[in-house]
């Protein structure tokens, strides 16, 4: 078992006339045992650093920094090896809306089995383990409901038994009987010592399963640290107000809109949206070295 | 009064069987269940664009007489989808998209939305969820409709984002009286957002 271990990692898509800065600067760590919720606003760069780990990236991608996962770096790594020795092995992902990301000709069996002989693992098992009756495995993905297709892809991402998890916004969609079971089988996950990467713009349930919260705000972390602390006693203005938008607490949201991704400012990127920015903002704020990290001039 | 009277409707087998439902001017009723009890399918019936089994629909005392290219009456509902991305034509410019319904009023609805100017001159892809789903309400509230359905309309959207469409949905409803069925799996949003919250039950299994 090994950290998954980001360092300083940028991404920028090049556009005609126009560089879009997705991620900037962000090092994470995930450990063994762990789960990492990774959440923002949709369009926040939360997808782009998952795609950079598995090597998704598009053409017109250019990284920087580091991710290692014990010798191997996955932003150096060819696809070769990535398809060799990393997807479905040492990361499994859990994708968006996972009935769209099955084969829609084949069935769920058909489909999980070819998955565990390609990876060496036992199909029957990962079934069962992700609470799958035989009968649904008889299924086409249109078949199946947003909780069994979800289960399907459970199934599908630990069927080779990867130490690591990247799970993308896994509960969009689901009823909240069906994100609860969820959450526990992931907490099942991490209890077994697997690391888990939830990425998600639902707080609640990044609330009830991650050890730790980051908040990513235009594609860099504003805020990391235990998950109770990052959203009961934000030190970051954006994390509170994204804590204080929930319909449980004040229901009001931060105003403003979040900045372009092509047009980012100097300083901080939330200070055109923030009640406390003053001119020391135009400088852009550092994220600070300790186990509740926060990136900003005046926290709160 | 929007009213759907003693509605069935499914596809090929029912999905609802005999459900009623009433959204007054100015109030907002909440629609919950868990996924497959049918609150899509009676929210497509509400705003015309599935034609049900049995039952009938009434807006404002008229009896709706067509459903989906037959529905004369469907400008006086707003639909909002729970995925904005398949709710637009993709070679659309924000700007399109909202003035689609036609009308002049695209720059008194993106401030409404508060959608920049450089936002609205793009096309889906080059915009993210919660700025699409703005163009989506900008567009829902383009004829001034009586009655607004929101499908799961925040199931893909931030809590911020979530709070600040609720925030235009309500200003709307303060000055046109309109009507909103707002359907969730979120109770605490409903418990927060909606004046009454109607359950439909789980399916029977098939």
């Amino acid at each position: 078992m090994v950290n998954l271990e980001i360092d300083r990692v940028s991404v920028r898509f090049a556009l005609k006339g126009a560089t879009v800065e997705a991620v900037n600067d962000v090092s994470l760590r995930i450990r063994p045992g762990e789960c990492v919720a990774l959440v923002g606003e949709s369009g926040c760069g939360k997808t782009v650093l998952a795609s950079a780990l598995l090597g998704f990236l598009p053409g017109n991608a250019e990284t920087s920094g580091s991710a290692r996962l014990g010798e191997i770096d996955l932003l150096a790594a060819t696809d070769h090896e990535l398809a060799t020795t990393v997807r479905g092995r040492r990361i499994g992902l859990i994708p968006q809306s996972p009935a769209s990301h099955l084969t829609p000709v084949r069935t769920a069996r058909s489909q999980l089995e070819e998955a565990a002989r390609i990876l060496g693992g036992d199909a029957r098992q990962a079934a069962e383990r992700a609470g799958l009756l035989p009968e649904h495995l008889d299924r086409y993905p249109h078949e199946l409901s947003g909780g069994m297709a979800q289960r399907v892809a459970n199934a599908l991402a630990l069927v080779g038994n990867p130490p690591l998890l990247i799970a993308d916004e896994p509960t969009t969609g689901l009823d909240r009987d069906l994100v609860d079971g969820l959450l526990d089988e992931f907490r099942r996950l991490v209890d077994d010592g697997h690391a888990v990467l939830l990425i998600t713009h639902d707080l609640a349930a990044a609330h009830r399963v991650a050890d730790r919260i980051a908040v990513m705000y235009a594609g860099r972390i504003v805020e990391a640290g235990p998950a109770h602390e990052v959203l009961d006693a934000s030190k970051h203005p954006y994390s509170r107000g994204l804590a204080n938008a929930l319909p449980e607490r004040d229901f009001l949201p931060i105003p403003g809109q979040p900045p372009l991704l092509t047009d980012l400012p100097a300083g901080c990127a939330f200070a055109p949206r923030c009640d406390q920015a003053t001119a020391i903002c135009e400088d852009r704020p550092v994220l600070t070295d300790d186990p509740h990290a926060v990136a900003c001039h005046r926290p709160c | 009064m929007l009213t759907g009277l003693g509605i069935t409707a499914g596809y090929q087998a029912p999905v609802i069987t005999d459900v009623s439902l009433t959204v007054h001017p100015g109030q907002t009723v909440g629609l919950a269940g868990p996924s497959g009890s049918g609150k899509s399918t009676l929210a497509r019936v509400l705003a015309l664009l599935h034609k049900p089994f049995a039952g009938t629909v009434e807006i404002d005392g008229e009896t709706v007489t067509g459903f989906r290219f037959r529905a004369a009456q469907r400008t006086r509902i707003g639909v909002l989808f729970q995925q904005p991305r398949l709710s637009v034509d993709p070679r659309f410019t924000l700007r399109q998209a909202i003035a689609e319904p036609g009308g002049d009023r695209v720059g008194e609805l993106a401030d409404l939305v508060m959608l920049t100017d450089d936002l609205l001159g793009r096309r889906p892809h080059e915009v993210s969820d919660g700025q699409l789903q703005r163009a989506c309400l900008a567009r829902a509230l383009a004829l001034n409709p009586r009655y607004l359905i929101c499908d799961e309309m925040t199931t893909m959207l931030d809590a911020s984002t979530t709070a600040a469409l609720v925030g235009v949905i309500r200003a709307y409803q303060r000055e046109s009286g309109a009507g909103v069925l707002a359907i969730s799996h979120d109770t605490t949003l409903l418990t927060r957002w909606a004046d009454e919250t109607v359950r439909l039950s789980a399916p029977l299994p098939r």
